[in-house]
């Protein structure tokens, strides 16, 4: 299929630089790879734990951190390796992560769901749906309160949007006018729930506008698009405007978790979504715009290879994080067993 | 050093107006707690027309959504003191509470600080009925990653709360709604009271009562009336659950040879469990009698005032089970 018969522009768009365009690409790939590679790990038996990829939903928080500065914050969810690769993570650090070694993001005490860098402004993923809505509203009125133009996206998917403190988070947020940007990652199941069974006549920018929260539907398979509607957002809030929120329609290519085969997930469905790849789609589109050839491409590939080659080997050559440290970083001022530090 | 006899509503409210002078971090979050209004319980009064409505701030009824910005704020610079209007409503908060504020620190391997105080009250004796009086101070004391703090007294209210407020990890602050109105004194002069230290409200050498919160006053009267009957009851009050001063306690058990561990709270998996398993593990030896509890039954909270007298341990319950086990009748 050609790119004009899909509607892409001839030019390339005049409110990003070919370094962005190609940096968002790489990042694109990046995350893509970097849980290929974390699926053949596991599937290999070298690391542990549940893995809930997000393969077919890049586009999403590449497009949305693109928009971001790096003193802005953003909260994830357990599926939420691509959220912190495109705010920053280093794979290294991911890799060492999973690996349970001392240097991983959180000395593997978190894992693949509670990947965090604060000195990013991640500030930690949860494996709880839902559970960081409440929370980044938080965030966003600290900013507020302290009198910063830094801004917070709150990251959640579909599945959090029938619970309570979705309603809480988007009343509290409107109601003080802070800076969030709440980007909800439709990926159309909520587990094996499709999203028609979430809410009857489901339009959550309908819904959400009800608050009074400038809302967007955008395709969540079009970076671009994300990155569009974000950055608005993101500029409104930072210039003190309040709240806003874009939901971006994407997909899941892969279960639910790693050993998930994601049989209620009609073939004809996903081969309809995986034809829609944002990657493959900003890769047609570069090297229509002249930003990106075939042989660049490959490289980038490969260097992509390579990178996580030597990520994985950081991780296997890092030191196992001491099991003493399996009883400390409960508080701060007390050890475990309440003992003053 | 100077001091004043004041409520303990009053000490709680000098607290936070210290603190919030000193740090503007601090800050003020829950439902009426503005002025006029001031608090379902009035400690909050009179602070809105000082610091206004930004650090005094009302939410709407969504304990969730206020818990949770209070998780946070605090991650992210701010100290806020979030309050609860009751403990009962703790339940619609509890994710933000257990998953969220209590984890953070170990889940993202020491990065993260959680400076968030949530003020909160139980308790029976005004005829609330079992959605306004419960004590669930246990299930927090249970959550690694918590610190829960009970002060009986204005003195140990006032010196707690300040404390709380300047940690860096989640406090559970535990008021008593019969409490408010009491008396004590409180020192003219800036003081805090360090989390893990327990407070020996009075000396005695037949038998130790470990008790909690308002329990505490009702542990004090029984010694008095026991005192008449020659028996000299030691009551110590841990003033934090967690920390926990066990050594205090097991200090005061090789004293007294006798442990009576009483709370408001239902007896099942109650705090006081707690201290009875470690003084068996710490002071067996030291024991010349049974461990007992005297703790509220198992149920829910009534609301006619003779059912919840009826359950309400109070100062001849605590009494009557002294004497028996001092006497060797248990």
């Amino acid at each position: 299929m050609s790119d004009k018969a899909q509607g892409a522009p001839e030019a390339p768009p005049e409110d990003l630089t070919r370094d962005q365009l190609l940096a968002m690409y790489r990042r694109m790939r990046l995350i893509r790879a970097f849980e290929d590679k974390t699926k053949a790990l596991f599937e290999a038996g070298e690391i542990f734990g549940f893995y809930h990829l997000s393969q077919g939903q890049e586009a999403v928080p590449v497009g949305t951190c693109a928009a971001l500065r790096p003193d802005d914050y953003i909260t994830s969810t357990h599926r939420g390796h691509g959220d912190v690769i495109a705010k920053g993570c280093d794979v290294r650090y991911m890799f060492a992560e999973l690996y349970g070694r001392a240097t991983g993001y959180c000395k593997g005490k978190g894992g693949s769901m509670h990947i965090a860098d604060f000195s990013q402004g991640i500030i930690g993923a949860t494996g709880i749906v839902g559970g960081s809505l409440p929370t980044a509203p938080g965030i966003a009125l600290s900013i507020k309160m302290r009198g910063t133009d830094q801004v917070v996206v709150c990251f959640f998917g579909d599945g959090a949007t029938a619970g309570g403190g979705f309603h809480e988070a988007l009343n509290l947020s409107s109601l003080w006018q802070v800076p969030i940007i709440f980007v909800c990652q439709n990926n159309q199941y909520a587990l094996s729930l499709p999203w028609e069974q979430t809410a009857y006549k489901c339009d959550l920018a309908r819904r959400v506008s009800t608050y009074h929260i400038p809302a967007e539907c955008v395709d969540g398979m079009d970076v671009l698009a994300v990155y569009r509607a974000v950055k608005k957002a993101v500029d409104r809030a930072r210039a003190g405007g309040g709240p806003g929120f874009v939901e971006a329609k994407t997909y899941r290519f892969l279960g639910h978790y790693v050993g998930d085969p994601g049989l209620y997930m009609p073939p004809e469905e996903r081969e309809e979504w995986r034809k829609r790849d944002a990657i493959q789609k900003l890769g047609r589109q570069l090297r229509q715009w002249g930003i990106l050839t075939d042989e660049e491409d490959e490289q980038m590939g490969l260097e992509i290879a390579r990178e996580l080659e030597e990520a994985v080997e950081f991780a296997r050559q890092s030191p196992l994080t001491d099991v003493r440290e399996a009883l400390t970083d409960v508080y701060v001022h007390f050890d475990y067993l309440g003992n003053p530090l | 050093m100077a001091t004043r006899i004041i409520t303990y509503r009053d000490a709680l409210r000098e607290a936070l107006r210290e603190e919030m002078r000193r740090d503007e971090r601090v800050f003020l979050m829950g439902e009426d707690i503005a002025d006029p209004f001031g608090s379902a319980y009035k400690v909050t009064l009179g602070l809105s027309p000082e610091f206004g409505l930004e650090r005094v701030r009302q939410t709407p009824i969504s304990e969730l959504g206020f818990v949770g910005a209070g998780v946070g704020a605090a991650l992210t610079g701010m100290r806020p003191v979030v309050e609860l209007m009751y403990i009962d409503f703790s339940t619609l908060a509890m994710d933000q509470i257990v998953n969220q504020a209590a984890k953070i620190r170990y889940m993202s391997g020491g990065q993260a600080k959680v400076p968030l105080v949530i003020r909160t009250q139980g308790g029976m004796g005004r005829s609330s009925a079992a959605h306004h009086a419960q004590s669930l101070e246990a299930w927090f004391v249970h959550v690694p990653g918590l610190l829960v703090a009970m002060p009986s007294t204005p003195y140990d209210a006032k010196g707690l709360l300040k404390t709380a407020i300047r940690l860096d990890d989640p406090v559970i602050f535990i008021e008593h709604k019969l409490l408010y109105n009491t008396e004590g004194p409180v020192p003219e002069e800036e003081y805090t009271i360090p989390f893990g230290v327990a407070d020996v409200k009075r000396e005695g050498t037949d038998c130790t009562v470990v008790a909690t919160s308002r329990t505490v006053l009702m542990a004090l009267k029984a010694a008095e009336i026991l005192e008449k009957e020659g028996i000299s009851v030691e009551v110590v009050d841990p003033r934090t659950l967690f920390p926990l001063d066990i050594e205090t306690i097991v200090q005061s058990v090789k004293k007294t040879s006798r442990l009576v561990v009483a709370h408001e709270a239902p007896e099942r998996c109650g705090f006081g469990a707690e201290v009875v398993a470690q003084i068996a593990e710490k002071a067996f030896a030291y024991l010349d009698a049974p461990i007992q509890r005297v703790c509220g039954p198992s149920v829910p909270a009534p609301f006619a005032r003779h059912l919840e007298n009826s359950i309400i341990v109070d100062e001849q319950k605590i009494a009557d089970r002294v004497r028996r086990l001092v006497r060797g009748e248990l």
